[in-house]
């Protein structure tokens, strides 16, 4: 009998989590409504003559994933404090930065799925040209997700047994958010304007280097937000 | 340290703010013991108990679990924690919570521990069943389950009957026993004065974070010792 490594650990956490989403949807489909209602609202509250939709659109794009994010954030670590989840998993013999990376990754690909649905409404709300630089643009959105996850996961953990955790968590985590969000609208505007990737260049250096510092310290800082 | 102590608490101290919740604990427990721990409301018999399975750290001195100072993850993979809330995943069936816990604590075969910690608790019948979806026993019978599934050498139980019916308190009765007779170490948390004392090799009265009585529980005289018990937390 012995215990699972940090990653194999993680990876239990995660499809653990990735499982109780898929068979309640709740968070899922709160985010993905949230989205495309944020969209469509931000569309008919558009003027096409004052503002260009290149201008406008990566704004709309980050705000919505940047919110509807923190939806499935919060609810990870409601289906811990459930009953007293959370301290079964604390007393497993898994490393806490597990119990981290595990939240994280399952945030990664709740962000990452809303992102899948809410890009192309946008797209077509916006009528975006998109054809050359949609790789692109898929990467910028897996960059900036693995940042947004991180912080999110990190404040979720930290304000998930007080009482105000729903409010908590969005005043904590979006000052945090910043870093990544700028260089990722800005990337994304330099992409949809059909600029070469050369433009983004200094954009993607700043998103991947607050990436690592997040990554790093939101893994390290995970285990002293369980501290009583 | 004590030699051969599975569970170990050393001058034992955990305070809230101001409030000494646990003040002073020194017990050992050895393989094959069980200590029954009674006490009213708020004597520090939940916060022992957390202070034990690694959920909180002692203030002051020491808790250990076979030698290892808590939390280390070799001192909390020897522990199973019973506790009055199930500590399930609702939207999981009762098979998928118990396979959780058993990979986590990398078992070889953790299906097959799962239907054998399942069936010890006359639940196997329920296995892919939702939590949900069963009644408050059934949950509390896949909680002990949960707790058990990696044969712990030391099970600390706040409060395990809660819930259970004659045939589960039973069958948990019966667990506890098997699991002290194979040479665990257990602590009870119970308000059963009976039920604690049928399982205990120790029993220990607990106000206001210590013990005030602390004693083998051979021999000892039930309706007396109920007596006394009424006595001191009236």
């Amino acid at each position: 009998m012995t215990p699972p490594g940090t990653l194999a650990a993680a990876w239990l956490i995660a499809r653990k989590d990735l499982a109780i989403e898929f068979r309640t949807r709740s968070a899922f489909l709160s985010a993905l409504v949230f989205s495309l209602l944020a969209i469509v609202i931000f569309r008919f509250s558009w003027d096409p003559t004052a503002v260009a939709a290149l201008d406008l659109a990566p704004g709309v794009l980050w705000v919505t994933f940047t919110f509807s994010g923190l939806l499935g954030m919060h609810r990870s670590f409601g289906v811990e404090a459930h009953d007293g989840a959370m301290d079964a998993l604390l007393v497993a013999p898994v490393p806490r930065e597990a119990i981290f990376i595990g939240k994280a990754l399952a945030n990664l690909l709740f962000v990452l799925g809303v992102q899948a649905v809410a890009l192309p409404a946008v797209v077509l709300f916006y009528n975006l040209p998109v054809g050359n630089g949609v790789f692109a643009l898929i990467g910028v959105m897996l960059m900036a997700a693995i940042g947004l996850a991180c912080i999110g996961t990190l404040f979720a953990g930290m304000v998930a047994n007080t009482r105000m955790a729903e409010l908590l968590l969005p005043v904590l985590a979006l000052p945090f958010f910043v870093p990544i969000v700028l260089p990722a609208a800005q990337a994304t505007a330099q992409i949809l304007a059909d600029r070469p990737l050369s433009a983004s260049l200094a954009w993607l250096r700043i998103l991947l280097a607050f990436d690592l510092v997040f990554v790093y310290a939101c893994t390290l800082a995970f285990p002293f937000t369980l501290e009583d | 340290m004590t030699a051969n102590a599975l569970v170990e608490a050393a001058g034992l101290v955990r305070t809230f703010g101001t409030r000494r919740a646990v003040d002073g604990l020194d017990f050992a427990l050895a393989p094959g013991e069980c200590l029954a721990l009674f006490g009213p409301n708020g004597a520090g018999k939940t916060t022992t108990l957390r202070v034990l399975a690694g959920l909180l750290k002692p203030t002051a001195g020491t808790a250990r679990i076979g030698g290892h100072a808590l939390p280390a993850v070799e001192a909390r993979g020897r522990v199973g924690l019973i506790s009055h809330r199930s500590m399930l995943y609702d939207a999981l069936t009762a098979r998928e919570n118990v396979v959780f816990a058993a990979r986590l604590h990398g078992l070889t075969d953790p299906d097959a521990a799962a239907e054998r910690a399942l069936e010890a608790l006359r639940v196997a019948d329920r296995a892919d069943v939702a939590v949900r979806a069963l009644s408050r026993g059934l949950q509390q019978r896949v909680a002990v389950a949960r707790a058990i599934v990696h044969a712990p050498d030391v099970l600390l139980a706040d409060e395990p009957y809660t819930g259970l019916d004659e045939q589960g308190s039973a069958a948990l009765t019966a667990l506890l026993q098997e699991r002290r007779a194979a040479g665990a170490a257990l602590v009870v948390v119970t308000h059963h004065l009976h039920e604690g004392l049928a399982l205990a090799s120790h029993a220990a009265i607990m106000l206001s974070g210590r013990f005030v009585r602390f004693e083998r529980a051979a021999g000892l005289d039930v309706p007396a010792y109920a007596a006394t018990y009424r006595g001191l937390v009236a």
